[in-house]
């Protein structure tokens, strides 16, 4: 009866497209989870030979995971409900500060703009481990039920 | 507000959300905003929100479910302003 760990397994990725690794925070304003870039992440070979570094689209797709979906997932109840929902990716505005390399562990923060009509909209920063902002915006979102809030 | 009056501060507020500005001066009450002007469904969404804050109203789900062309959308405006 664990309520993050619920929301985890409601997650409709799995490897090698998870990016979560634990939420550890969630509220009816938020949610705040971790990953770790493993070594051998697929898109290493190619971004870029010889020089990984994990590419910018996957780290909008890991605060999307974290700070929009499992949020979205907890704010509809989805832990309650066993229909399935589904997700989708409507916009993202967002600014890279910081590289991220293969091992290093990062910190998703999500912070509720709005949730209205279906639409989840988020404001979203990624730390590292040194608590430096490695890349922060907004993203947004839209859950394909009619769910009443 | 008259119903003309409506239409034109809607049309102001649609206009940042439509990249093709030819579609924008063909617009009509029966034009769809999804359809006709390109617009998704997230930035409809966004469209609503800002017709609350310009009228002053809040737009329950039901009537933005109806709002799918310009008529529909002046007609919540009306009902919602009346």
């Amino acid at each position: 009866m664990n309520l993050l760990q619920d929301i985890k397994n409601l997650l409709p990725y799995k490897p090698p497209f998870l990016f979560v690794d634990e939420l550890l925070e969630i509220s009816q304003n938020g949610a705040k989870g971790t990953y770790t870039f493993r070594k051998d992440e697929y898109f290493y070979q190619g971004h870029l030979p010889n020089n990984p570094i994990t590419p910018g689209v996957i780290l909008i797709e890991t605060m999307a995971q974290i700070g929009l979906v499992s949020f979205g997932m907890f704010l509809i109840k989805a832990h309650e409900n066993p229909e399935p929902v589904n997700f989708v990716f409507s916009s993202s505005e967002v600014e890279f500060l910081k590289m991220v390399r293969p091992e290093e562990k990062v910190w998703v923060q999500s912070e509720k703009v709005y949730f209205r009509f279906g639409k989840l909209k988020c404001k979203v920063i990624m730390t590292n481990s040194k608590g430096e902002k490695v890349c922060k915006g907004h993203l947004s979102g839209m859950i394909l039920k009619h769910y009443k809030v | 507000m008259t119903q003309e009056q409506i239409t034109e501060k809607l049309q102001t507020i649609i206009a940042p959300y439509v990249e093709d500005k030819s579609a924008l001066e063909g617009i009509n009450g029966e034009t769809n905003l999804l359809n006709d002007l390109d617009i998704n469904s997230a930035n409809l969404v966004d469209i609503i929100i800002d017709v609350e804050d310009a009228f002053d109203i809040e737009i329950d789900d039901d009537s933005a479910e109806k709002m799918l062309t310009v008529k529909d959308a002046v007609e919540v405006v009306m009902a919602k302003t009346a």
